[in-house]
């Protein structure tokens, strides 16, 4: 009986050891693969080097299900997770995400204001922009010998570009694209959309090519139909397009025009038992040298201005990595960003009505 | 002799109590004794099953995003004569105007923006901007000249009439959408959209695709059943380990690997290939649409069929079916009359297996569906998991169930569950 005694009390205060050491610890959930290696590389290996912090790195596949199943169960085990804008919109709305201070961010070396330095809109009520992505098409150079697609327009146009195409399995961003293809103006396509007959005109581009499209729904599997040859052209994420030119020599090319750009933000679930520690976290990784850094690892655009000049070349491939980013010059001509009111606004109708178009 | 009084009739034991109500008594004890041992289970039921299943329905009706946030919106739209006034009077939209403006200053307009979204698409943003705005605004004003002003939207019926439904604290609006249905702008039911609709199609192709897979499974596990029975022992035991094998098998493993056989550029398109059946261009699409689903998962549920056939099977004597031939019936007579009626709780009873587990089934739809081959149970993860409509998953989880308990009823009716056997 002592014996047992002895060996609970041992066990209750191994407990406790591992409860204090928890507060040292900082769970940070991302989008895994190459994303989450290029943080681990330029945010959390630094971090730790200089802070001591364990940092636990999770995956998850983007939504917010998740958060709101730990929030509603009062047992936030997240402290800091990466989330798309639209997703911070959400979050916040429904009270998931905790606000973050704003005043605490780093400066820009040369003493512009963190509040500045972001790029207008990247800074959030509930999230601090760390990257701007993209949503752009690549195709496969070795199935148009004579010239490739140059604009959305040629996506959307199976005599002059024969082939399968993929997208990806729902409305966002492919009604954009589609008004983008009948030649509406990044600047005027929310302006259609907004109205039943902008939304029915899209629908009408798609039908155009339906017969000729794959859907993807994970990230990683547009590089893979390209390289498959199941595909002549894909829509995609950059950053993935990118690693596979870059590392594994594919013969891919990035239409830029006509691309849709979005935010990933770092948020803090409400009631996070490590919030401090968190704030602290996305403080040092949003500073100019992090963003900049970060940019070594993956085709994705930093989000603070002053981050921008700091980009070099790729960590491994050593490509310069200015060029690859949506946001250089060239490549920026005609962008749009997504426009996650928008979405929130109409998601729910245009999910199922998109849905039951796939299903005719 | 003498009478015998009738109270001496009762047999009693020997500490004089009548027989009956001892026998009672220990009847009552046995019960109370087997009861006991059945407790944990029906503990463990109650709290893994019962509970969250019933959880689940009652989400699809509970709807305290109002009485929460807005606390006396809901009281005050129910004061509006729907009938004489196109829009609430001003005293009415004066107290939805200070809910919003409240609820705007606890940070939680959000979640009524989000509830009312549902029912109305675009609303979203109207809540949240006017709730900015009203926040904003002192003193006494004419609200409804105010709202209107910040928005036209406030001066529609068909606003004011979705938010005095989304306002209840009970609401059948997520049953109704989950049945593509919607309340108009008086507050009757009709349909969706013809371009929203898509629940009720897929419910049918469910139970459709579910039926397909039944009677596939019945069609392939009769006969294998049949051989297991009557082979000799060391052939059915190398048949039933062909059959278990792939039961043991990890799901996820088994649907992959239909995967691979049957893509573009699949083993089984290969060969077709080199065989000359058709040219390299004219490769077919065997997977990531309908037919896809309905191979890899009759391949997955077939055990479910096979084991309980075979094992009702086993009971089967075969000195029936010998006497059926010796007194003059053809092999094929024999067998429609005499063995197949006696293997029918088996089919019943892998039939019930396969449907109901069909019924549900979501990972292997989710990885070879394409867009075609998608089930019910794919939509109602797509809310759990993307659009965070939890109340819309549940009404679809719940007609799921419904629908699944009537079937069982009817199949009780007409076969009779004490008919089904499981060996």
């Amino acid at each position: 009986m002592k014996s047992f005694l002895k060996l609970t009390s041992l066990a209750v205060a191994g407990l406790f050891a591992a409860s204090a050491a928890q507060a040292d610890t900082l769970t940070i959930v991302s989008w895994g693969g190459a994303y989450t290696k290029s943080q681990i590389e330029a945010y959390h290996k630094p971090y730790i080097k200089k802070t001591g912090v364990t940092i636990n790195s999770e995956d998850y596949s983007g939504g917010l299900a998740e958060v709101k199943a730990q929030v509603e169960a009062g047992n936030v085990t997240w402290d800091l997770i990466d989330l798309e804008l639209s997703d911070v919109v959400r979050g916040c709305d429904e009270g998931l995400l905790e606000e973050l201070p704003l005043d605490g961010l780093p400066p820009a070396p040369d003493g512009t204001p963190a509040a500045k330095d972001f790029l207008p809109g990247t800074l959030h009520e509930c999230g601090i922009a760390t990257i701007i992505w993209s949503t752009i098409y690549a195709y496969d150079k070795t199935k148009f010998p004579n010239g490739g697609p140059q604009t959305m327009a040629d996506f959307f146009d199976t005599k002059k570009f024969p082939g399968k195409r993929a997208m990806r399995k729902g409305p966002k961003p492919n009604l954009e694209f589609a008004l983008m293809g009948d030649g509406v103006p990044a600047d005027k396509v929310y302006e259609v959309l907004s109205t039943p007959a902008g939304v029915d005109r899209a629908f009408a581009m798609l039908d155009k090519i339906r017969a000729d499209v794959l859907w993807w729904e994970a990230g990683a599997q547009p590089p893979q139909m390209l390289a498959d040859g199941e595909v002549a052209m894909a829509t995609a994420y950059n950053g993935r397009i990118f690693n596979a030119v870059a590392t594994e020599n594919m013969p891919f090319e990035i239409v830029w025009d006509g691309q849709v750009w979005d935010l990933d933000l770092w948020s803090i679930p409400k009631g996070s038992k490590n919030k401090a520690a968190a704030i602290e976290f996305i403080k040092y990784s949003t500073d100019t040298q992090r963003l900049a850094d970060q940019a070594a690892w993956i085709s994705y655009g930093p989000a603070r201005a002053s981050s921008i000049p700091l980009i070099g070349k790729h960590a491994e491939a050593g490509v310069e990595m200015g060029p690859q980013m949506p946001t250089a010059p060239e490549n920026f001509k005609n962008a749009l960003q997504n426009d996650c009111e928008w979405w929130a606004d109409h998601q729910d109708e245009l999910n199922e009505r998109f849905a039951a178009w796939l299903a005719k | 002799m003498a009478d015998i009084p009738a109270n001496q009739a009762t047999l009693t034991t020997a500490d004089g109590v009548p027989l009956k109500t001892k026998l009672r008594q220990t009847q009552r004890r046995m019960k109370m004794r087997a009861l006991g041992l059945v407790l944990p289970l029906l503990a463990f039921i109650a709290v893994t099953f019962i509970w969250p299943i019933g959880l689940m329905v009652y989400r699809g009706v509970d709807n305290p995003v109002f009485s929460e946030v807005m606390p006396n919106t809901n009281a005050a739209l129910a004061r509006w004569d729907t009938q004489a006034d196109e829009i609430p009077p001003e005293d009415i939209v004066a107290i939805v105007a200070r809910d919003l403006a409240q609820a705007r200053r606890d940070k939680t307009m959000g979640r009524v923006a989000t509830r009312m979204n549902y029912d109305l698409p675009g609303s979203r943003s109207l809540i949240t901007s006017s709730a900015r705005k009203l926040a904003k605004i002192e003193g006494d004003v004419v609200w409804t000249e105010e709202m209107v002003k910040i928005d036209k939207r406030w001066g529609e019926r068909k606003t004011w009439m979705a938010m005095r439904l989304a306002s209840e604290r009970y609401t059948m609006a997520f049953y109704m959408a989950a049945l593509d249905r919607t309340f108009d702008e008086d507050g009757n039911i009709t349909m969706q959209p013809e371009e929203r609709q898509i629940y009720v199609t897929l419910f049918l192709r469910t139970v459709w695709v579910s039926l397909l897979i039944t009677v596939l499974c019945i069609l392939l596990a009769y006969p294998i059943s049949y051989l297991m029975a009557t082979l000799p022992l060391r052939t059915s035991n190398l048949l039933m380990v062909m059959v278990l094998l792939p039961f043991w098998t990890s799901l996820l493993v088994r649907t992959t690997s239909w995967i691979v056989l049957l893509q573009k550029q699949g083993v089984l398109n290969d060969i077709l290939v080199f065989i000359g059946v058709f040219s390299d261009e004219g490769r077919i699409r065997m997977i990531y649409n309908m037919t896809g689903t309905v191979i890899a998962m009759t391949h997955i549920l077939l055990p479910f069929m096979v084991l309980p056939l075979y094992s009702v099977m086993k009971t089967i004597s075969p000195s029936y079916v010998r006497a059926a031939r010796s007194l003059g019936a053809t092999p094929a007579r024999a067998f429609w009359k005499i063995y197949f009626p006696q293997s029918v709780p088996g089919i019943g009873a892998g039939s019930i297996l396969v449907f109901i587990l069909a019924v549900g089934y979501y990972i292997t739809p989710a990885l070879v569906g394409g867009e075609s081959g998608q089930l019910i149970s794919n939509f109602i993860a797509f809310h759990m998991q993307k659009s965070l409509n939890w109340s819309l998953a549940a009404a679809l989880g719940g007609i799921l169930l419904g629908g699944v308990l009537a079937l069982y009823w009817i199949y009780n009716k007409l076969v009779g569950i004490d008919n089904m056997k499981m060996g």
